[in-house]
């Protein structure tokens, strides 16, 4: 069973799978999003379109997709049409490595559920950290290609803070790099089993790599690069119709990622909160699976809720305060978890 | 035709005509998004190796680090006039055409021998290429030549420090 076209089926399904869940979270995302910011906001929100309001995002697709696409006179062509793309594409890709569970046994047949049909790549926190880096030139390149001073502003803002915040970021991961002894997300998850969740052996990290994640998303309190007040919209301004919507989704897809690989490193992933044998589930069962998988997504939907609390209740830095933060605050603290973690790891184990 | 030879195929194919595009794009910025695209290529070679730790590195060293500096670069300094740069013969163009005439030889002579054949990948590959047994040798057995690049990584810090903060005005 390990021919080319079992493993080309079986990768185009999971595919199909986790790109089906993306697009609805992204849409689900959207919805949220305005309906908690109207809450906090003591309004309404969106509550016309269908029931609640539930069918808001699709009507607001249906407008991007009917919209004309106007492309700047001055600006550059391609790389204006290839930006959004490189954007969207960076997003969806870190699912390559996200496990949403262990595995299930089909006909004898081990299948994982994630993307990745091999479980034992050991290098998934090296691939996430590495298309974190790469997604930079999705927005540069827009700000860019443009040919407008907001836009540019906006696209360099976004680099520098990438840059930056990605630094924390990877430090705060090798604290729990360190306690695991693995790059294996599914290893990562596993040593968390029993609620040893890497929140409660690393807080420190957790909270270097939660603020090194609003950065790394663009998202209020750290979305400098499209600071509506001051750029206009940032390196988005010259985009219209689906092109915008494209970094639309991006955002959002971006947020349930990031969502995804917190509650995957710091909260357990998709670990049970009881023994399975107590559920008298079995190893491998689809049942067993399906918890997982439950699991799994109610913790992403925590943080995500989490996230869009965030981006209503505190305002934006100033850009002299996020690098002053990224780089004398963060990165020291982050130094700091790590000699605690060698520390800690010396004297306990 | 297994699943390596077919990605084989697929990820040099690929990397070959980006890196024609590095060399032959009109715009420097298409330019350095071809090179980005060609270290995604030459990843994808070194994971059909089963290097999955130098495929990992490559993307975030030099497509996510080094590429940025020179996208950086190249926006802010906004290169286009590109056509005004063109000159005739020249000396350097004698040096490349003998350079790359030596190399297209050695790999016809290589190529001939059979020297390139033999490329099944043994077993031992795979487990080689996870970060754990580099991580131990470069501890181990390559310790000296490691803590040597971290004072020279280090002294290069402190250097670049230097030099910002050279032309800041003093704060009096």
């Amino acid at each position: 069973m390990d021919s080319f076209l079992y493993i080309l089926a079986l990768a185009g399904i999971k595919l199909g799978i986790v790109f089906t869940l993306v697009l609805l979270a992204a849409a689900a995302l959207v919805y949220l999003e305005r309906r908690i910011a109207g809450i906090i906001q003591d309004r309404l929100g969106p509550n016309r379109t269908g029931p609640f309001g539930l069918l808001q995002p699709f009507a607001d697709v249906t407008k991007l997709l009917m919209k004309e696409d106007i492309v700047p006179e001055a600006a550059n062509k391609k790389i204006h049409g290839i930006a959004p793309i490189i954007t969207l594409g960076v997003a969806f890709v870190v699912y390559a490595v996200i496990p949403f569970g262990d595995y299930i046994l089909i006909n004898g047949e081990k299948i994982y559920m994630g993307l990745a049909t091999a479980p034992d790549i050991n290098i998934g926190i090296l691939f996430i950290l590495a298309m974190t880096s790469v997604g930079i030139y999705g927005i540069t390149l827009a700000g860019w290609s443009s040919n407008n001073k907001y836009s540019l502003i906006g696209g360099l803002r976004s680099a520098a803070q990438m840059v930056s915040y990605e630094i924390a970021m990877g430090l705060a991961l090798v604290g729990v790099v360190m306690l695991t002894g693995s790059f294996g997300l599914s290893d990562i998850v596993r040593h968390q089993d029993g609620w040893l969740w890497n929140i409660f052996t690393q807080p420190l990290g957790f909270i270097i790599f939660l603020t090194a994640s609003f950065a790394e998303m663009n998202r209020t309190p750290f979305d400098l690069p499209e600071a509506d007040a001051e750029l206009v919209g940032g390196y988005n301004t010259e985009y219209s119709g689906m092109k915008f919507g494209m970094f639309f989704l991006a955002e959002y897809a971006n947020m349930a990622t990031s969502s995804a690989i917190i509650a995957l490193v710091y909260l357990g992933g998709w670990t049970l909160p009881v023994p399975a044998e107590t559920l008298g589930l079995e190893d491998g069962s689809v049942l067993l699976g399906l918890a997982q998988f439950v699991t799994f997504i109610v913790k992403i939907f925590a943080m995500t809720i989490f996230i869009i609390w965030v981006r209503w209740s505190i305002p934006r830095f100033r850009y002299d305060q996020l690098m002053h933060l990224g780089w004398k605050i963060l990165l020291p603290l982050g130094l700091i978890n790590l000699v605690l973690t060698a520390v800690g790891i010396k004297i306990f184990a | 035709m297994t699943l390596e030879i077919i990605s084989f195929v697929v990820f040099a194919l690929l990397a070959i005509a980006s890196a024609l595009l590095v060399i032959t794009a009109k715009h420097p910025v298409v330019s350095a998004m071809s090179m980005i695209f060609h270290f995604f290529m030459l990843a994808g070679l070194y994971l059909t190796l089963s290097a999955q730790f130098i495929a990992v590195m490559q993307v975030m060293v030099y497509a996510g680090a080094i590429m940025v500096l020179v996208v950086f670069a190249i926006m802010l300094l906004n290169l286009g006039d590109e056509g005004k740069l063109r000159s005739g013969f020249n000396f350097r163009k004698l040096v490349a055409w003998f350079l790359g005439g030596a190399l297209a030889v050695q790999i016809a002579v290589l190529l001939s021998n059979g020297a390139l054949s033999n490329t099944a990948i043994s077993e031992k590959a795979s487990e080689l290429g996870t970060a754990q047994v580099i991580g131990g040798e470069l501890f181990t057995n390559y310790i000296y030549p490691i803590e040597i690049v971290g004072i020279l990584l280090f002294a290069a810090i402190v250097g670049a420090i230097y030099m910002a903060k050279k032309n800041l005005p003093t704060e009096e």
